[in-house]
């Protein structure tokens, strides 16, 4: 957050290694990390598809059928399945971390991770059911 | 900036369960079953017609906005850390979260003019 280190007159530089901008690729979990946080860009790709779909609906017909039709090209299945990827790995993650950002207690006793990263499995399950359903009802 | 920090970061998170729960499911059937065929696609008029229910309005907002906040959080220490980008902070934090405050503003007017 801070501007760099300003150096006075007679303060001598610190030694400091350059490290290479692939640093990430050294070691499996610092690659696991970096694309992790690269999850979030396939997340605003897949916000702005739907925001692209209410500007077609709001637009007319015409609008509607070019988006449905521009998101049958191999470009837009290749995103969209590169993208499903990579928002399944968000998802998962996301689950694991939840025990670790937020404790949950009962009675008194902390719940177990395993439980509460399962009931998040659980709610993700009946969650997708549900707007399945809803999706796949209005079109009968 | 410093002031706003903890909202930034209410809005991350917000941002991040909201697409851990609803992303995959709305994707799989958008983003491949319809364009596979091996779904149909919503006709106009119905699509039209579930967008504008209130509740809908309201999900669509949070479903697109909560998502690019939760980007802009992320990729924007993605940059400092990853491209070591440490002395662009200001522009980078202004790109990101203008990006997101801006495609918020846009499904906002989308939505209300939906009618």
């Amino acid at each position: 957050m801070s501007a760099g280190p300003r150096y006075t007159l007679y303060h001598p530089g610190w030694y400091r290694r350059r490290v290479s901008v692939w640093w990430w690729l050294q070691n499996r979990s610092y690659a696991g990390f970096v694309l992790r946080e690269l999850t979030s860009v396939f997340v605003a790709f897949f916000a702005g598809v739907y925001l692209w779909q209410l500007r077609a609906l709001a637009q007319g017909p015409e609008a509607y059928a070019q988006f449905l039709a521009r998101l049958k090209t191999p470009l837009f299945l290749a995103l969209d399945a590169v993208a499903f990827v990579f928002v399944l790995f968000h998802t998962i993650t996301w689950f694991n971390l939840t025990p670790k950002a937020m404790v949950v207690r009962l009675r008194g006793k902390r719940v177990p991770d395993h439980v509460v990263v399962g009931l998040n499995y659980v709610a993700w399950l009946v969650v997708s059911g549900v707007l399945a359903f809803i999706l796949l009802r209005v079109r009968s | 900036m410093r002031r706003i920090t903890p909202l930034l970061w209410l809005l991350f998170s917000a941002g991040g369960t909201v697409a851990a729960f609803l992303f995959p499911i709305h994707l799989l059937l958008l983003g491949l079953a319809v364009p596979m065929g091996w779904l149909d696609a919503l006709s106009y008029e119905s699509a039209r017609a579930l967008a504008k229910h209130p509740l809908a309005r309201l999900y669509l907002l949070v479903f697109i906005s909560l998502p690019l906040f939760h980007w802009a959080h992320r990729f924007r220490y993605t940059l400092y850390d990853g491209l070591q980008l440490k002395h662009l902070t200001t522009l980078i934090a202004v790109l990101c979260y203008g990006t997101a405050l801006a495609g918020t503003v846009m499904a906002a007017y989308t939505l209300w003019k939906l009618g």
